[in-house]
């Protein structure tokens, strides 16, 4: 069952499916790229207007709810959307499905390794440790 | 075709190279003055200048040709001259921005 009357492609198969849900990694895929317009606008931006680039001006930045929070939303963000992107890729150019599987599995693990050094090091900055 | 393909290649490369780049900066901040030393002298050496600008368009241009994705994924934007002239304008507005980004960082604010 679609929601709704849209007659587009997306309005047709959101809904879909046993679980009622096919099309909903499509769409989160969708709703995490929407989010980093918005979070590296906020980054780009923000890193123009510190006075400084040097340490203590960062430190003093990321401590900072404004700065530490969005950062950490950013960091999930970018390895969530950089991860679904070369599966993307992986799923066009790997055919075997059992080298596809593992790559999948490789990619998530390097991404999800680097997410967690990059949030290890936000908290270690915004709790003062560092 | 060529701004489908760019979209690709910008993607990959600020995925490996731009994501792996932020792990490292968010590192050096945490791990002290001296970490952050290393990270400066490599970011601000003339290569590491040429990847930082290089990630700065890939940055715009996956921006740009992400944010005419959202609205192919719509539905919309399908007509031969309407799909043309956004796919050219990605690669203007990324190219523009870019010089932007590193006018503003270099000219205006240091």
């Amino acid at each position: 069952m679609s929601i709704g009357k849209s007659a587009t492609p997306l309005g047709k198969v959101r809904g879909l499916g046993s679980a009622g849900q096919v099309g909903g990694h499509w769409i989160e895929e969708r709703f995490i790229s929407v989010a980093l317009v918005l979070l590296s606008l906020w980054l780009i931006f923000s890193l123009a207007m510190l006075p400084s680039l040097d340490r203590d001006t960062l430190v003093e930045w990321l401590r900072a709810p404004a700065g530490a929070v969005p950062m950490t939303l950013f960091v999930i963000a970018s390895f969530k959307h950089g991860l679904d992107g070369l599966k993307v890729v992986v799923d066009d150019y790997v055919h075997t499905e059992g080298n596809r599987i593992a790559t999948h599995y490789v990619l998530a693990m390097a991404a999800i390794a680097g997410a967690a050094l990059s949030l290890f090091a936000l908290a270690k900055i915004a709790f003062g440790a560092a | 075709m060529l701004v489908s393909i760019l979209h690709r290649v910008t993607g990959g490369a600020l995925t490996v190279a731009g994501l792996a780049l932020l792990a490292w900066w968010l590192l050096a901040i945490a791990g002290g003055a001296e970490s952050y030393a290393r990270f400066a002298t490599v970011a601000t050496h003339p290569l590491g200048l040429v990847v930082m600008i290089g990630l700065t368009w890939a940055f715009w241009q996956h921006f740009f040709s992400g944010l005419r994705h959202l609205f192919l994924d719509m539905g919309a934007g399908y007509e031969l001259k309407v799909n043309k002239l956004f796919s050219v304008l990605t690669i203007a507005a990324a190219l523009f921005a870019t010089a932007a980004t590193w006018f503003f960082f270099v000219g205006v604010n240091r």
